[in-house]
């Protein structure tokens, strides 16, 4: 039970002049609505819930949904909230300040940026581990077989943007198999290639295999060979600025547990 | 012809204090974020951000699509506002509603809802596809019909917040003479609804030129060929982001120039 709510707005109004021009304003924007988030009963008085601010990579949605309920479970007296978006946002959110206790990143990069930023308070841990495969429209209309298909110029091709994790894998797959792919749209994440895929508009595309189990035959996956293969690797991390650095170590644990990789593992990652 | 300004009510005296504090508090919601904007911009090597591939084929496109969407907004939006201002016909009201839908609706659902009429398997694309070869997500007739879509309701209710307010004795006078109901359209309607005719179609430019949603959801993200400014400044924001800002700031400036020219004018005639 909460006993109080508590709403925190920081407005930056106030700038500096230098020599060389404006310095850096501390944009407070995203921030803002996490500290709303956050603020609400933080306290850790008798009967008021401890919640934890896990902020966590779009494609980890479904398997972090069960990880919460599984963990609220075992420790009632805690209440998990899950801030799921791109890995990039979500590490642009954790340095402009947001009070997050628990980042869960989708690449290995985004988490570096974070650890250099000293923003951390523990060492990222890889708990997941993700293979891409080769998504095309239930039935495989266009008849794709390999990557080399994404090269036909008369098919309606999309990859994620090379901006978001699952663009960058899929560029580095199509690399290592020499293709140069014909690309008819970077879609800004996983799921909006998804749902253009599943819809027919696009003839094949190439995202995460828990994504396409996902869309429960919505969409076929094909496998990339084990030569082209890109693993993506899911690290975890406790933050430094994790209001009660107990409980987030806690759920790290409760992650990387057998537990957590059973439900993973459910959701098609493979463990680490 | 031209509408009166309202006159200002000056037997008041100061206004009071609490409307000018609450009234600065709900303008510093709007001018925050963009002195924050300004506060990251790279003024240093602007001219060299703004000058990239990306951004030059981004501006093209954005200028290319906005101009579109606000010519056929022209042409078929006004026919339109004068049929809801001018004829009575049953289910005025849902029309009225239809139209304006846009307006309120997120622009991703207004994309997702094109993707599936007039995507490749879409209801009408399918045909229009096997007739004509056409396929419009993922190419810049996409990105038009995504922004005219969007778009053609400021035109729509502007015109037709003008027709349903201007003095129809001069319409009238006109057809008593014997002018027909198109001539009468052509010589008489049309010049008397000019300036608001105008200002609707620069704010239909306005909001084409910064349209978003609907865009990446029915046209795709493609350099060059589906990608306008606004996309560009999503994909970059991250990476890239001294370009995204940059292109921030253009958008910022050029529709805070049109807007401020015509705000006066809009409100008075609408």
């Amino acid at each position: 039970m909460r006993s109080e709510h508590i709403l925190i707005v920081t407005i930056t109004s106030h700038h500096e002049i230098e020599d060389s021009g404006f310095v850096w304003i501390r944009s407070a924007l995203s921030t803002a609505v996490l500290l709303v988030v956050a603020a609400c009963g933080n306290s850790n008085g008798v009967g008021v819930e401890t919640e934890l601010l896990v902020s966590a990579a779009a494609s980890l949605t479904n398997a972090f949904a069960e990880i919460e309920a599984a963990f609220e479970e075992a420790n009632p007296e805690v209440d998990v909230i899950l801030n799921l978006g791109g890995s990039s946002s979500l590490r642009e959110q954790i340095l402009e300040g947001a009070p997050v206790d628990v980042f869960a990143s989708a690449n290995t990069s985004n988490m570096d940026q974070v650890v250099e930023a000293g923003e951390v308070g523990s060492n990222p841990e890889i708990f997941a581990r993700n293979v891409l495969q080769i998504v095309v429209p239930s039935g495989n209309p266009a008849g794709v077989t390999g990557l080399a298909d994404l090269a036909r110029s008369e098919l309606l091709i999309g990859l994620c943007a090379e901006q978001v994790p699952c663009g960058d894998f899929a560029r580095r797959a199509l690399a290592n198999a020499g293709v140069t792919p014909a690309i008819d749209t970077n879609e800004p994440d996983a799921r909006a290639l998804l749902t253009k895929i599943e819809a027919g508009e696009l003839d094949a595309g190439i995202t995460y295999l828990t994504d396409v189990a996902s869309t429960e035959g919505g969409v076929d996956g094909i496998d990339i060979p084990e030569d082209e293969k890109v693993l993506a690797e899911y690290p975890i991390v406790l933050l430094a600025g994790a209001s009660s650095p107990d409980v987030a170590s806690l759920f790290v644990e409760f992650v990387v547990s057998e537990q957590g990789q059973a439900i993973l593992a459910d959701h098609g990652f493979a463990s680490p | 012809m031209t509408p009166t300004k309202p006159r200002r009510d000056k037997t008041a005296g100061r206004p009071p204090a609490l409307l000018i504090v609450l009234g600065c508090l709900g303008l510093s919601l709007f001018v925050v974020p963009f002195v924050g904007l300004l506060g990251r911009v790279p003024w240093s090597e602007l001219s060299g951000l703004l000058t990239s591939d990306v951004v030059s084929d981004a501006l093209r496109l954005s200028v290319v699509a906005s101009l579109a969407a606000t010519a056929i907004s022209m042409l078929l939006g006004v026919p339109l506002a004068w049929l809801l201002a001018k004829t009575d016909f049953p289910g005025r009201s849902v029309v009225r509603g239809v139209v304006t839908l846009p307006l309120v609706l997120p622009p991703v659902v207004g994309g997702a809802a094109l993707l599936f009429a007039l995507g490749r398997r879409g209801l009408l694309g399918e045909p229009i596809g096997e007739l004509t070869g056409l396929v419009l997500p993922f190419s810049t007739w996409g990105v038009v019909v995504a922004t005219t879509f969007v778009a053609m309701p400021f035109t729509i209710i502007t015109v037709e917040g003008a027709l349903r307010n201007m003095d129809t004795r001069f319409e009238g006078a006109a057809a008593t003479l014997g002018a027909s109901r198109w001539t009468v359209l052509r010589r008489v309607t049309l010049p008397m609804i000019g300036p608001s005719l105008l200002s609707g179609l620069v704010l239909t430019w306005a909001r084409a030129f910064g349209e978003f949603g609907a865009t990446i959801t029915f046209a795709g993200n493609l350099q060059g060929r589906t990608q306008t400014l606004p996309l560009a400044v999503f994909v970059g924001l991250e990476s890239e982001r001294d370009t995204a800002v940059a292109i921030s700031l253009v958008m910022v400036a050029v529709s805070l120039a049109v807007l401020i020219t015509l705000r006066d004018r809009w409100w008075n005639s609408a």
